[in-house]
């Protein structure tokens, strides 16, 4: 809290310099884990990302609906895409629609967008967490690797519907 | 030696109005007395307000009790975070800097005008944003108030208008030092706990006006003047704003750490370049760190999220580290200059543990690093982040780092401000000496409990997750812990604000007689300008517990940030 002399200017002792150079060693090491798991990790962010207006992404959803619709559940069609196809799933308040059948181990582009407010996709319990915006297309590359049935949590409050919005997805 | 008292005379014929601290020796400008009683004043009843919004929320998300309907839950949440988040600790940091550029300056306050101004734009836009939030249905949009979620325009007129009195408040603080230093009040470099006030100062300017890039659209865009405005562009600007306010926490609560460590043990930073040098690097890279939030953003790429999310090189970490050793270093040279000596922990078995100042430091520092500062690098990590983001974790981790540590160092320091500024004795005294850790030990539970939760996948401000498909058992377990450790906290802000209250409302006003509240006495902040070079680097004074406890903290660090990739791992795969 008081002045400090006038030469404080001075060098480390050998505490402070051991702690820096360990410390200032893992801050290396954080900062290399990033990009070593980019190029070599299973797991890593989708950047894949297009401008798209809200009816543009509602007839892509419909179309994709229409075209692998192999069941109801609620009113709320089941879809059930061939391995490797465009997986499109629409987030409204308080819906996520459809509802996806995979298959463990195949590859999908999941594409999802928001319709009115900003959602959280958050597919539990595997946990995986993204940020749904609307006018964006987010891309998705994924692949289930266990099988069963999954929920995606709205998980960006979206008005005072927001914990009702719960949507699901089926690997076999 | 450092000479405490003024070495400068007050300038002839100047207007000063200032008493002199029979304590501290310091001179206290009666404008910087009365600005400081209004924003402490201001920053206890926006915690009070904040305080009753989360008994309630915690009570609904603790599952058994699940108390509120889902409107009132989301409407005192958003409550919640705004006057936790932004009033208390704002106004609690301004008073912070009007004492740090004049008080410890030896100062005059050179623009009291212009910081009433900023006071009552901040009271202001404080309690209209509570107003708002609690008679109109529409503005139940959270803390963050996402675009398109559309608030009523007086909800951004009010953080305009809090936001603008903070910027004129931090304006002050820099004319202040400009005109003590020209009319040479002080001599030479500032001392350190007013550097630390003022990269809290340089953060906070470059905070607010990507708070205004961000709200002023909004407030046009709710006003039907902006036709369009992108969600992604305001989150841009919403966390530039958002984030890096809680920098500016930081760097004031690590300014208020040095100075609870000098008024409670006497110390004296080991090195003054070391401890500056952190703050600079704070400074330099912190404010990289509101890419935290759009880590799992559509639209950004990875190199922009990596660079921006790990501060350059982590660089900002590495300041907080810096700090990590050198407080606790100084606390322990000073102790054993005092011939605290024994073995490797005897300096820290012989602390003040009773003195609320040196039980808050301690609580805010651990409570801050090992849990706050470790998980928040973790989830800030780009690709962990998809494992973590808008679960509980999130509120967890800010939960140890704005409450556990931020929060309970305020508190600490607030019973000294009692009879330094408000000249009122501290009443209750022996509720004081227990509340940090009341209060802290409830923090812990808190951000344990949503932290457990989070990993299990429960999703942050989320009024019913029964039905989301998360392991029922062990999370009704792990929202128990955080239920009943808010119950806990809960009461340790009670007390802090009875306390507070009970002193400041009754018996007369009185000068302070001594510094330390219930460990004797002692003076240390005096004591610690006797403190010589010698006594510091006395081979038998050297920090060699801390050092130990460093590294003991580094391990921990290793532990819980590898195991996050482990658990990241075993995920699907996505790309």
């Amino acid at each position: 809290m008081l002045a400090p002399e006038k030469l404080w200017w001075k060098p480390l002792g050998r505490m402070e310099k051991t702690w820096l150079t360990v410390a200032f060693v893992w801050c290396v090491f954080l900062t290399v884990m990033m990009p070593l798991w980019y190029f070599y990790g299973k797991q890593n962010v989708p950047t894949e990302t297009y401008r798209v207006t809200r009816e543009q992404f509602a007839a892509k959803v419909n179309e994709f609906v229409t075209q692998y619709q192999v069941g109801d559940e609620n009113g709320i069609p089941v879809v059930a895409p061939p391995p490797g196809s465009d997986v499109y799933l629409r987030a409204s308040t308080w819906q996520w629609y459809p509802i996806l059948q995979l298959e463990k181990g195949q590859t999908y582009r999941l594409h999802i967008s928001s319709m009115d407010l900003q959602h959280g996709f958050s597919l539990q319990p595997v946990n995986i967490n993204l940020q749904v915006i609307p006018g964006y297309d987010y891309v998705a590359t994924i692949v289930p690797t266990s099988a069963g049935e999954f929920t995606i949590v709205c998980n960006e409050f979206c008005n005072l519907g927001h914990h009702t919005m719960v949507g699901k997805v089926i690997v076999k | 030696m450092t000479a405490l008292a003024p070495t400068t005379p007050w300038k002839a014929g100047a207007k000063d109005d200032y008493r002199v601290c029979g304590v501290t020796t310091l001179k206290v400008d009666m404008h910087t007395e009365r600005l400081i009683i209004a924003n402490a004043v201001m920053a206890v009843v926006t915690l009070l307000l904040g305080g009753i919004a989360a008994l309630l929320i915690a009570l609904t998300r603790w599952q058994a009790i699940h108390l509120l309907d889902a409107t009132w839950f989301y409407r005192l949440l958003t409550l919640h975070g705004i006057d936790m988040l932004v009033a208390w600790i704002v106004f609690f940091e301004m008073a912070g800097l009007h004492f740090g550029s004049t008080v410890l300056l030896n100062a005059r306050h050179a623009a009291p005008k212009l910081a009433w101004l900023g006071f009552i734009m901040m009271t202001v836009g404080g309690l209209m944003v509570n107003g708002v939030v609690l008679f109109d249905p529409q503005s139940t949009v959270m803390f963050t108030a996402y675009v398109p979620l559309k608030a009523h325009p007086l909800f951004y007129l009010s953080y305009i208008l809090f936001a603008v009195g903070a910027l004129i408040t931090v304006i002050t603080f820099f004319i202040n030092i400009a005109v003590a230093k020209r009319e040479k009040r002080f001599e030479g470099s500032l001392p350190l706990v007013v550097f630390g006030l003022m990269t809290a100062a340089i953060l906070a300017v470059y905070t607010l006006l990507e708070g205004a890039a961000a709200v002023v659209p909004a407030f046009l865009w709710s006003l039907d003047l902006l036709q369009n405005y992108d969600p992604g562009i305001y989150r841009n600007f919403f966390w530039g704003f958002g984030h890096p306010a809680q920098q500016v926490n930081l760097a004031a609560m690590v300014a208020i750490w040095y100075a609870l460590a000098q008024m409670t043990t006497g110390i004296r930073p080991i090195n003054e370049k070391f401890s500056r040098l952190a703050f600079i690097l704070y400074l330099f890279f912190i404010n990289l760190g509101s890419a935290h939030h759009l880590l799992v953003d559509p639209g950004l790429s990875f190199a922009w999220k990596a660079v921006n999310t790990s501060y350059a090189m982590y660089l900002a970490v590495l300041g907080s580290m810096m700090h990590a050793f050198s407080i606790p270093a100084a606390i322990e040279v000073a102790q054993r200059a005092k011939g605290h000596n024994k073995g490797l922990f005897g300096w820290l078995r012989n602390a003040p543990w009773g003195e609320p100042g040196f039980g808050g430091l301690f609580m805010s520092m651990i409570i801050f690093g090992w849990i706050g500062g470790v998980t928040g690098v973790t989830i800030g990590t780009e690709q962990i982040n998809m494992l973590a983001h808008n679960t509980l974790r999130l509120p967890g981790h800010f939960h140890a780092t704005v409450v556990g540590g931020t929060t309970t160092a305020f508190m600490a320091f607030t019973y000294y401000v009692i009879p330094l500024i408000f000249r009122k004795e501290l009443k209750l005294k022996s509720w004081a000496k227990w509340q940090p850790y009341v209060f802290g030990g409830g923090t812990i539970l808190v951000s344990l409990g949503m932290i457990t939760s989070g990993l299990q996948g429960v999703a942050r401000r989320n009024w019913d997750i029964t039905f989301a498909g998360v392991v029922p058992g062990t999370v009704d377990l792990t929202l128990a812990i955080f239920g009943i450790g808010a119950l806990i906290a809960v009461t340790g802000g009670i007390m802090y604000i009875t306390i507070v209250l009970a002193s400041i409302l009754t018996g007369p006003r009185m000068e302070a007689g001594q510094l330390l509240l219930v460990g004797g006495t002692e003076n240390p902040l005096l004591d610690s300008t006797k403190l010589t070079h010698e006594q510091m680097e006395h081979p038998k004074n050297q920090p060699r517990g801390t050092l130990v406890i460093v590294f003991a903290f580094l391990v921990w660090f290793a532990v819980y940030y590898l195991s996050n990739w482990w658990l990241l791992g075993r995920t699907w795969f996505i790309r």
